[in-house]
């Protein structure tokens, strides 16, 4: 059974990544990667770890695919785009590439010798992971919380146009006359 | 056969494999972003696996931090983004190449 649910989730995942690579429409790939990281979370459940899959569900698919799901509609990117055409050499060395890694990263698996324990119930539990939290890593808790306030600050302060800059929605090959004398 | 450390690791390879693939392969500067957010999760993965063959909560809670650090990073990277876009009015990575010799 645990077999049938890791090769399920794992296989949906790999699928999904594939399909975020490959789709040509940006829209499309931003849904994949949301069942990508659906996948994910059902593994760190079989993982024990209850806590870590609903934040992935949360932060992940919740908070970061939103935001860019907004930038891909902000900037109209939500058709295909003919520059982003793929050549077969291009695919090819991309790929190879990734194989390389691949294979550095499975003869590290092979080395991995664990010896195989039941999962340990207690650490699945969200009190364990906050106790953890607000205990031994307390520090890099509160430190992570700047973190967010300082990629809160810069996001707002990259983003902000200054005085005299012309503004206006980033639309492509939108125009800027008025279109009044269209109307009926 | 359960799975074991191994399985788990392998997978994770696997799925930064196909995200290294995904950065080196498209243009879109979004769907390279996603590609690095997947290679991102491929580590977390890793870190959960390990977390629960070794029986240490460490394991989790570094995936918290990981996780906290990638949406900052989201924020950030879609800003930087939208920056690009105002200016050169497109997402592509090759044309973006004002500082190239």
């Amino acid at each position: 059974m645990e077999t049938f649910i890791f090769f399920l989730f794992g296989i949906a995942a790999v699928v999904a990544a594939l399909a975020v690579v490959t789709l040509r429409n940006p829209v499309h790939s931003a849904l994949a990667l949301v069942g990508a990281f659906f996948s994910l979370a059902a593994l760190y459940v079989t993982l024990g770890a209850p806590f870590i899959a609903a934040m992935q569900v949360i932060i992940y698919a919740g908070a970061v695919m939103v935001l860019f799901l907004f930038v891909v509609m902000l900037l109209r990117l939500n058709e295909p785009q003919r520059w982003d055409a793929l050549s077969p050499l291009r695919v090819g060395l991309g790929f190879a590439a990734a194989g390389a890694v691949l294979v550095v990263a499975l003869a590290v698996v092979r080395q991995t010798l664990i010896t195989p324990e039941p999962m340990n119930p207690e650490l699945s539990k969200v009190a364990a992971v906050g106790e953890a939290l607000f205990r031994r890593f307390l520090l890099p808790f509160e430190i992570v919380s700047v973190l967010l306030l300082g990629a809160i600050i810069g996001a707002v302060a990259l983003v902000k146009r200054s005085e005299g800059e012309p503004s206006g929605s980033p639309h492509l090959g939108a125009s800027a006359e008025p279109s009044g004398e269209e109307r009926p | 056969m359960t799975p074991n450390l191994n399985w788990y690791l392998a997978l994770s390879g696997v799925l930064f494999a196909v995200g290294v693939a995904g950065v080196l392969t498209r243009r879109n500067a979004l769907v390279i972003f996603m590609s690095i957010e997947l290679m991102l999760n491929a580590a977390n993965l890793t870190l959960v696996a390990y977390g629960r063959y070794l029986s240490d909560l460490s394991g989790q809670v570094f995936v918290f931090m990981a996780m906290a650090v990638a949406a900052a990073e989201v924020a950030v990277g879609l800003a930087v983004i939208v920056v690009l876009f105002r200016h050169h009015r497109t997402v592509d990575v090759n044309r973006v190449n004002l500082m190239k010799w």
